[in-house]
């Protein structure tokens, strides 16, 4: 009773002096909003921002370092075919709701995540799964049709987190599931709020309160910032603001590395960009570093194709086609484009699209392609670019790891449509020796780079910006998401 | 030109504002007009390693983020506003001063109706039609235009009816009426240019009122886009680097002020000049 007592006098305090912070609580910026907050049924990375590792858990998770680590599972074995997987899991868990979890529940979750009707946003990852089978309370047995290289991996995406059949449906608006924290209230357009779950079964976090607000334009967010309404922001919107919070010693600008590989998106099927001549000029005209330099403030690291330069298998193909703007003349003459052509550039709200765009836009004029350049909001992106592929080039940041894998769908928006492309990516989701794997990879980026299927600009970086009493913040995101479990204030 | 405002003119530079607004304005004007076919730097070209540059010969009031050339930019964004209030002034004009001309021409019920028409109307402050316009249509310097425009129209629909009915009861208009002149004919070869210096006054001050709203429409995200400027586009992009390079916010903020001052003070100076019982009267020139 006293506790509670107190308890409550905490809360009235918080909001009497919700201008400043608690000790024990970390007000959090996002830029985007998620529509609703179930990651196994949506694509939307804002879902996983607030929730992946804070609410809910998977077998596995990631780190910060992109290693797998042991969460729900407490530890697994795998067949020597490595087509079975045997999972043994952590006791004693309840979720928010109070309901129990065991193996049942994960064998809900799976089976949800991979049944026909699915509305999961990574069904891929499940794909290959053929049985998952409780063995007793704490055990769990799943079957794999061919070895995958990267299944545990995958398991601890925020896609594949394990859900109760009591809250599945809810989860949208009312998420329930096992994670440090729980879910206490969202405001719409404006807050998402968790605290800490006193049940957890595990190590405690540090923080007694997580608030995540939204704020999408670049000017109110350094507002929040230096006016003290804001702890920080996992990847601050503005680069150009950065400068300002190094000279504070308020704050802590941490720039890292995300899996956001930065794209002038083509559309490999409209005029005149189905012609290979016509892409291999422009990626002759772009200068990558003048679009870092100049829309991201030199945040960010120059990509030669679909992938994230920190990863081991990367292969540096900067060179495919190097800047020169004689050659790109030349080859839109023997495409029949020798006075150029008039395309448009579609351009969603952040910051490397507009500002990115208007570079691109002037340096394409240098071969005689005139760019319109149209802003969209996100919602109109999806509907046109995204589902309806109706566009001839957008810029866009493709934030999901190792997803080299969407070119071999010949449906996606870029519709690329190559089978040479698609046997590599068959041969590399079934291969598990990781020396041929390497290879495979690299085969398809290189593959990529010379097809120049879309114009490959940077790697987004991940400009953090947070208290500089903070510690525990990840530097670099491996996986969406924005772990609070180690996030702790200097005391 | 009506002779009232001929001698305006020409008599008027003994008033300091007038002489002051109409030559801050016509510079301003001159060299937004120049842009068309001259500035001193392209304003589409990206040189990034050339970004924040100090003021120089080269390049007088200094680089943007991109590290184009500020003064050219600020002539092509001068043009923007400019192109964009008049046109605004065109649209108030041609559907206003026509329904003013009506509504005191004929009375009645007609009357009524334009007068509540414009009440209507003028509900609604530029921000909110702008809002409208670019929900349905989209964010641009034409449906800004389209927006301020709008709101025009019941300002000169008022000056015009205001104007018009003193008109209306002068004896040559009588005369004109006795020999069997319809009331539109009226209107158009009587009244009219008996108004026209109202009208000259109110589309000046329309005007600085224009380039205001355009530079708040832009600076919301509701007027132009890039890769066009305007003086309120180059405000807003100016905003985020503001604590580290606040010139870059200042030279449009200036030109804006002396844009829409020089203009205003024009205006008040025209004024006074020709009808001194208005400018006590205060005008009809508030915005809301």
């Amino acid at each position: 009773m006293k506790n509670s007592a107190l308890h409550l006098a905490g809360l009235m305090a918080a909001t009497l002096f919700s201008s400043t912070a608690l000790a024990d609580e970390l007000r959090l910026g996002l830029v985007l909003e998620p529509p609703h907050l179930d990651p196994t049924a949506g694509a939307a990375a804002a879902i996983d921002e607030v929730v992946y590792a804070n609410l809910f858990e998977g077998l596995t998770r990631i780190d910060q370092n992109g290693a797998v680590r042991a969460s729900l599972a407490t530890d697994w074995a795998i067949s020597d075919d490595g087509t079975r997987y045997e999972f043994t899991l952590k006791e004693g868990v309840t979720f928010h709701d109070g309901t129990s979890f065991d193996a049942e529940d994960v064998k809900f979750s799976l089976d949800r995540a991979r049944a026909e009707d699915s509305v999961n946003a990574q069904k891929g990852i499940f794909a290959p799964i053929t049985k998952v089978e409780v063995l007793a309370p704490n055990k769990i047995a799943i079957e794999i049709a061919n070895p995958q290289g990267n299944f545990l991996f995958n398991l601890g995406r925020g896609d594949a987190v394990i859900v109760a059949p009591e809250s599945a449906e809810t989860n949208q608006t009312n998420p329930v599931g096992t994670g440090p924290f729980t879910f206490v209230d969202w405001q719409q357009g404006s807050k998402v709020i968790l605290e800490k779950n006193p049940d957890y079964v595990g190590d405690d976090v540090y923080l007694d309160r997580a608030i995540f607000t939204f704020i999408s334009d670049p000017n109110a967010a350094q507002n929040a910032m230096l006016a003290g309404e804001l702890d920080g922001f996992a990847n601050f919107p503005a680069p150009e603001t950065l400068e300002i919070f190094e000279a504070d010693p308020r704050f802590n600008v941490v720039v890292g590395s995300t899996e956001g590989e930065t794209i002038l998106a083509t559309n490999n099927k409209a005029e005149p960009f189905n012609d290979l001549r016509v892409r291999q000029a422009i990626a002759h005209v772009i200068d990558r570093q003048a679009i870092i330099d100049g829309a991201m403030f030199g945040y960010g690291t120059p990509i030669g194709t679909h992938f994230a330069p920190h990863h081991p298998y990367y292969v540096d193909l900067l060179d495919t086609y190097p800047r020169d703007i004689e050659r790109a003349k030349a080859l839109l003459a023997e495409a029949g484009y020798a006075d150029g052509f008039k395309a448009t550039l579609k351009l969603p709200p952040p910051t490397y699209a507009r500002r990115g765009g208007q570079i691109l836009a002037a340096q394409l004029r240098e071969i005689g392609i005139d760019l319109e350049l149209i802003n969209v909001e996100w919602a109109q992106w999806l509907e046109d670019v995204f589902t309806n592929k109706d566009y001839d080039l957008t810029i866009v940041s493709h934030v999901e790891p190792f997803d080299i894998g969407i070119y071999a769908n010949p449906d996606y928006y870029f519709q690329y449509d190559n089978k040479a492309f698609q046997d590599l990516i068959a041969t590399l989701n079934v291969v598990t020796d990781d020396a041929e794997r390497e290879k495979l990879a690299q085969d398809a980026q290189r593959l990529l780079s010379e097809d120049a299927v879309n114009g490959y600009l940077f790697q987004l970086a991940k400009t953090g910006v947070w208290d500089a009493r903070l510690s525990g913040m990840w530097p670099n995101s491996p996986v969406e998401g924005n772990d609070l479990t180690q996030v702790k204030w200097a005391e | 030109m009506s002779t009232r405002l001929l001698k305006a003119f020409s008599s008027n530079f003994a008033h300091p504002s007038f002489a002051i607004g109409f030559c801050v304005s016509l510079i301003l004007v001159a060299f937004a007009l120049l842009s068309l076919v001259w500035t001193p730097h392209a304003t589409d070209i990206v040189n990034v390693a050339n970004r924040f540059a100090a003021p120089s010969g080269n390049h007088w009031f200094g680089t943007d983020f991109f590290g184009r050339d500020i003064l050219s930019m600020l002539m092509a964004g001068a043009l923007t506003s400019l192109r964009v209030a008049v046109l605004a002034v065109a649209i108030g004009m041609v559907i206003g001063v026509p329904l003013g001309l009506l509504a005191a021409g004929h009375g009645g019920w007609l009357e009524r109706l334009i007068l509540r028409f414009n009440d209507f109307v003028f509900a609604f402050p530029a921000i909110i039609t702008a809002i409208i316009i670019t929900t349905l249509f989209g964010p641009s310097a034409i449906n800004a235009m389209i927006a301020i425009g709008i709101f025009n129209i019941p300002v000169f629909a008022r000056v015009a009816r205001g104007g018009a009915l003193s008109i209306w009861t002068l004896d040559y208009v009588d005369a004109a009426r006795l020999s069997g002149l319809r009331v539109w004919q009226i209107s158009v070869r009587h009244v009219l240019p008996n108004i026209l210096s109202l009208l000259i006054v109110q589309a000046t001050i329309q005007l600085s009122l224009g380039i205001l709203a355009e530079a708040g429409l832009s600076y919301i995200g509701l007027g132009t886009q890039p890769p066009e400027t305007s003086l309120g586009l180059m405000l807003k992009e100016a905003q985020s680097f503001f604590l580290a390079y606040p010139m870059q916010a200042i030279w449009p903020g200036v030109t804006i002020i002396a844009f829409v001052m020089g203009l205003n003070l024009m205006g008040d100076g025209l004024r006074d000049q020709m009808d001194p019982k208005l400018s006590k009267a205060g005008g009809m020139n508030v915005t809301g």
